[in-house]
């Protein structure tokens, strides 16, 4: 079979290959362009610790072939801290609150969050735990992810609050 | 869990879609959403040599009301359901059906299309299909054809579709307005598919129910519409009695099979149980 030209944005980067089009996203991120922060847990499409951001919509990247991303625009764990290494409000949240004990769904769900405190900037703490049901942790700490998703959203309404008086 | 290798087109138009399935036969499968068919090429279930992914036909998607029809592109994805105006407003049974459909992630992918046309018996949307009297809109190289859900389902992943054809739309009448509504789905967790689960659709006049519309999912090889069941409600205040009846009759068409989600007689009675708390929700609702 032929191999099949993808070019996407990832991170704010443009990256490109030449891939066998059974590629999934998730091996593409991984192997090709070296970003190991989506982790492969299920690889069924349950765990979500493969979450990435693909146009303003999470997405398991274990369940989407990385031809399917062309063209698409692209953000990891790897690309939510600053440049200068000042961790996003989310990972934040995640160490003030203990929201990880192993770490491995850590990637998945921080990428989950960043799209739900998008969309809903305010959750309850029903919402959290409906919008994070799609990531699961095998430590069971679901109390201190709520409450870090909880820190998130307060830390990030506070800066917009600030930025518009 | 690496798929069997595939070349991959993305057509720009229905036609060529059409045309590349035409071409390739048996060998090629269409790739909606994904999340039913990429699980099973990984498992080796499924091994299509050519795969015409439908994402760039804009066509395909989105939703719209008009001359007292609810139409539905087949690549809406279940978030755009969710988030869908007009559905909150004429059909809001749509979103409370798709809230329960697998988990969010999933959801942002997985299309309308995909899930009534694959012909998995645990898909929800089949029911509610069945439910609404929708009809489904098929293109082949033959032209253009419609097929009520409600004739639609064979089997467990054989449908009234044929190879060639790929489902465009889906189309229904748009529910009365003040009509009761619900969608009751038992499983056992986030992302499960349903022990049983029951869609009921009804309106009132008057104290009296004018019409009732029920269907039941993952309770057979093929979603079930309960023709009985609804017109035991018809006529009726919606009394015990006629609750009793219509669930009695709603039971009485299952054919569970015994599994992990609990034994046959376990699951012919969640469909009832399920049956009744639509019931009395819809009617609950209903203005």
């Amino acid at each position: 079979m032929s191999k099949q030209h993808v070019k996407m944005t990832v991170n704010g980067t443009e990256v490109e290959g030449d891939i066998e089009a059974r590629t999934l996203l998730i091996h593409f991120l991984r192997e090709n362009i070296g970003l190991t922060g989506p982790h492969i847990g299920c690889e069924t499409s349950h765990c979500g610790a493969c979450t990435v951001d693909i146009d303003g919509r999470s997405v398991k990247s274990c369940t989407l072939f990385a031809v399917q991303a062309q063209e698409s625009d692209i953000t990891t764990v790897e690309g939510m801290a600053s440049p200068d290494g000042t961790l996003h409000a989310i990972q934040e949240g995640f160490m003030q609150e203990h929201g990880l004990q192993c770490g491995f769904c850590t990637p998945g769900m921080i990428m989950r969050t960043h799209r739900l405190l998008k969309e809903n900037p305010d959750p309850t703490d029903e919402e959290i735990r409906w919008g994070i049901s799609g990531n699961l942790c095998r430590c069971t700490g679901y109390q201190n992810i709520v409450k870090a998703v909880r820190y998130a959203a307060k830390k990030l309404n506070e800066t917009t609050r600030e930025a518009a008086e | 869990m690496i798929p069997g290798d595939f070349e991959y087109y993305r057509p720009n138009s229905l036609d060529e879609a059409v045309q590349l399935l035409a071409t390739h036969g048996d060998d090629a499968r269409v790739l909606a959403g994904g999340h039913s068919l990429i699980p099973m090429m990984k498992l080796r279930l499924a091994a299509p040599e050519h795969l015409v992914d439908l994402r760039n036909i804009a066509s395909l998607s989105g939703v719209s009301e008009s001359g007292g029809d609810i139409t539905i592109g087949a690549m809406t994805t279940q978030t755009e359901l969710i988030t869908s105006t007009v559905l909150s407003e004429h059909c809001p049974i749509i979103r409370e059906t798709a809230l329960l459909i697998a988990d969010p992630q999933v959801r942002y992918c997985g299309t309308l299309g995909g899930n009534v046309a694959n012909g998995d018996p645990g898909n929800d949307m089949p029911a509610l299909m069945q439910c609404l009297g929708a009809t489904y809109i098929l293109q082949g190289p033959d032209g253009m054809r419609e097929v009520e859900a409600r004739g639609f389902y064979e089997a467990a992943y054989f449908t009234e579709m044929n190879d060639g054809e790929i489902l465009t739309a889906v189309r229904f009448p748009t529910p009365a307005a003040g009509h009761g509504y619900a969608y009751k789905k038992l499983k056992r967790k986030v992302g499960d598919y349903a022990t049983a689960a029951a869609a009921v659709l009804l309106s009132m006049k008057d104290g009296n129910c004018v019409s009732a519309s029920i269907a039941l999912t993952n309770v057979a090889d093929t979603p079930l519409y309960a023709q009985a069941a609804s017109d035991a409600l018809v006529g009726t205040t919606i009394d015990a009695a006629a609750i009793d009846e219509a669930v009695a009759l709603a039971e009485g068409i299952t054919e569970p099979a015994s599994d992990g989600r609990g034994p046959a007689e376990y699951r012919t009675k969640m469909a009832g149980v399920m049956a009744r708390r639509a019931i009395l929700e819809a009617k609950e609702r209903a203005q």
